[in-house]
């Protein structure tokens, strides 16, 4: 029993953090029904930049500061690489055919992977220890530990935020007008472009942050470690039903939770099996995700 | 599809510089040197190890070259990254058989990247020495490939014993790269004989090469409550299984092979790998004048303490370079009888004697890690 409750909090740390890239690619969907595919790399950049933040601007702050501000300029930098990323790859296809701007997203891909073991060097790199290690609380037997706490409690705030923007703010209210019809809010006065670019923001953002909790949990980081994560969180996001915000962050959840139990009972071979055989029962069975189509909730 | 003018252009430019320079190559005729290929890791997931093993390959090398060659002739090495991956190893083979016409290949650290390239070395009978693979299959290729290091069933025997005997463990987790032929075998032995030897193998459990989150694999072993966890991976995944291994409660020691040979597990690791064992090649506390001479020279190069990858790299270029003096010509053929006769070489790493299937038979060591540092603990003959 404990140690199906342990699976079961490593599972759901695992969960947020696909979760939090699941967000990014909802809602890119949700407003251009673009599969953005360098979201993932986004998330590494995300790392990378925690990486280097961690080593050089933190030094000599005290040990509670330092990881409130490696997550700040991380989700800074991948916020500014959002938007340049649509700005530069994907605005000018935005009247293509979408098979274009999906190919795009393929190639903005590649070269932020490969671009990245050119600038950061192939080799795996250890994060810095921002929050040292140490069991907080047990439950029945399943140890929380400091860290996890910590991704839980981020995890959350940042959805929270994110709720609270997408349902309360005009500019959410405009998002989720942008992903009911393009021509339709246009009509009514709703800039697009800013629109667009927010949305892109927002989700590498939660990308970023994603890459942190990533590198404080498992100190190794390196330019391709977004190519699974980044397949995951997709098809996480697909299972929840793509363009659904609550629906990411359950399905990425879900993901996390079936992985451990998996690898925990089954067996890590078919860790990645799995992701892919959910993948194809979810569109054999509810092509819409497990939360459907409801309008009402789109970002 | 009609060709464009361009493309015939092309191709015609590129058709006269082929035949032009030949290929390019290094060996050209008449040239005074002997081209002797090196692939190796050199970026990638387990870069450090490609790159220990090429420092020490250019240290021998430049000591032949300065003691005047090899038959009169300098050796001229040429490398070629094969980026950690395997499909890349064989390109990087081929091109260095094709293109640059060695005699002979050294290279590579890692099994499976041997594995894939090893059958082209076979093919074009060119002798291959592998510095470090230890996995069996790897020299079971063909009568061409030849390791400078024991094999895992050596490793696996010698971990187990060590665990059984000298622990006093009797209940032993397994935690192994099932994507990795070196993992898995060094994993299958050490499970033969630690059984033979009367323990118990509580639970087996595994993980992908690149993974980075093991605790659903840890919190299973700890359901288990072993009193050993025998890992046998590479230093990039075992610093990290370390690390969540000990954030689980899991405090027995962890044992491993040879893979856990670099700065990295210990800078990954931390604190959590601290008292854990693993087998290894050489250990640079030795005492031995052959090993701190051999220090001396690498440190006043490289500015640097070799670890063992280095050393075998070392051993390995000298392997080869005896075998082509004592062969008297740079015939591939040749080079390769003379490796197979070696006979109690005097390696940094120890003595060491080919046997019949082209496996170096040498000793082992047991390091221990003890604050931050990988400290001698035992050693095993033979």
């Amino acid at each position: 029993m404990s140690e199906f409750l342990q699976q079961t909090v490593n599972g759901l740390a695992w969960g947020s953090i696909y979760a939090l890239i699941a967000l990014g690619y909802t809602m890119v969907y949700g407003v251009l029904r673009l599969i953005n595919f360098a979201h993932g790399d986004v998330y590494m950049i995300g790392a990378m930049t925690g990486y280097y933040a961690g080593n050089l601007i933190t030094r000599g702050l005290p040990a509670g500061a330092a990881f409130p501000v490696v997550l700040a300029c991380s989700m800074a930098v991948c916020g500014v690489l959002g938007f340049l990323i649509e700005r530069a790859a994907y605005r000018p296809l935005r009247n293509a055919p979408r098979i274009n701007s999906l190919i795009t997203a393929i190639g903005v891909s590649l070269l932020l992977e490969f671009g990245g073991q050119l600038l950061f060097g192939a080799d795996p790199k250890v994060f810095p220890p921002l929050i040292p290690e140490q069991p907080l609380f047990e439950i029945g037997g399943a140890v929380i530990g400091r860290i996890q706490a910590v991704i839980f409690a981020v995890a959350l705030v940042l959805m929270a935020v994110l709720r609270f923007i997408v349902v309360k703010t005009r500019l959410g209210k405009a998002m989720r007008a942008v992903s009911f019809s393009h021509v339709a809010s246009q009509l009514v006065g709703v800039p697009l472009d800013t629109v667009v670019s927010f949305t892109f923001v927002l989700g590498s953002m939660l990308a970023g942050a994603g890459g942190v909790l990533v590198g404080i949990a498992n100190p190794k980081v390196e330019p391709l470690m977004g190519i699974m994560p980044g397949l995951k969180a997709f098809v996480a996001a697909v299972l929840g039903g793509i363009g659904n915000i609550p629906g990411a962050l359950a399905g990425g959840l879900l993901m996390g939770l079936s992985e451990t139990y998996v690898v925990g009972y089954v067996s890590s071979t078919y860790r990645d099996a799995l992701a892919f055989v959910l993948l194809i029962l979810i569109l054999l069975v509810r092509p819409g995700g497990l939360f459907g189509k409801s309008v009402s909730d789109k970002v | 599809m009609r060709r464009t003018f361009p493309s015939v252009v092309f191709t015609l430019m590129w058709t006269v510089s082929a035949v032009a320079f030949g290929g390019g190559g290094c060996a050209k005729p008449g040239a005074k040197t002997i081209p002797v290929g090196e692939y190796g890791s050199l970026t990638g997931g387990t870069a450090t190890f490609g790159q220990s093993s090429h420092q020490g390959t250019m240290l021998a090398t430049e000591e032949v070259n300065a003691a005047g060659g090899l038959l009169g002739q300098k050796v001229e090495v040429i490398t070629e990254d094969d980026q950690s991956r395997p499909e890349e190893a064989k390109t990087a083979v081929l091109k260095l058989i094709k293109q640059n016409n060695v005699v002979a290949v050294i290279g590579e650290v890692a099994s499976s990247r041997s594995l894939a390239a090893a059958p082209e070395c076979q093919k074009s009978k060119i002798p291959m020495i592998s510095p470090a693979s230890t996995n069996p299959k790897v020299t079971e290729i063909g009568d061409y490939i030849f390791r400078a290091c024991f094999v895992d069933t050596f490793q696996g025997e010698a971990m187990a014993k060590f665990a059984r005997n000298d622990l006093k463990l009797s209940r032993v987790a397994v935690l192994k790269d099932v994507k990795n032929d070196y993992s898995v075998g060094l994993a299958d032995f050490f499970e033969k004989t630690f059984k033979a030897e009367g323990g118990e193998i509580t639970v087996v459990q595994s993980y992908s090469e690149g993974d980075i989150d093991f605790r659903a694999q840890l919190t299973a072993i700890k359901g288990q409550s072993p009193d050993g966890v025998f890992v046998p991976g590479y230093y990039t995944e075992v610093g990290l299984i370390a690390r969540q291994a000990r954030e689980l409660g899991i405090t027995v020691p962890l044992m491993g092979g040879d893979g856990w040979d670099s700065p990295k597990t210990i800078e990954i690791g931390g604190a959590a790998v601290e008292g854990s064992y693993f087998g290894n090649h050489y250990a640079a506390d030795d005492p031995d004048p052959v090993i701190q001479s051999f220090i001396q020279k690498f440190k006043a190069k490289y500015g640097i303490v070799p670890d063992a990858m280095a050393v075998l790299g070392y051993d390995a270029a000298s392997l080869l370079y005896d075998a082509i003096k004592r062969a008297g010509s740079a015939e591939p053929a040749k080079i390769r009888d003379a490796l197979a006769a070696t006979a109690d070489f005097q390696g940094v790493s120890g003595k060491l004697t080919m046997d019949a299937n082209r496996n170096a038979k040498k000793k082992l060591v047991i390091m221990k890690i003890e604050n931050g540092a990988n400290k001698f603990h035992a050693e095993v003959k033979p």
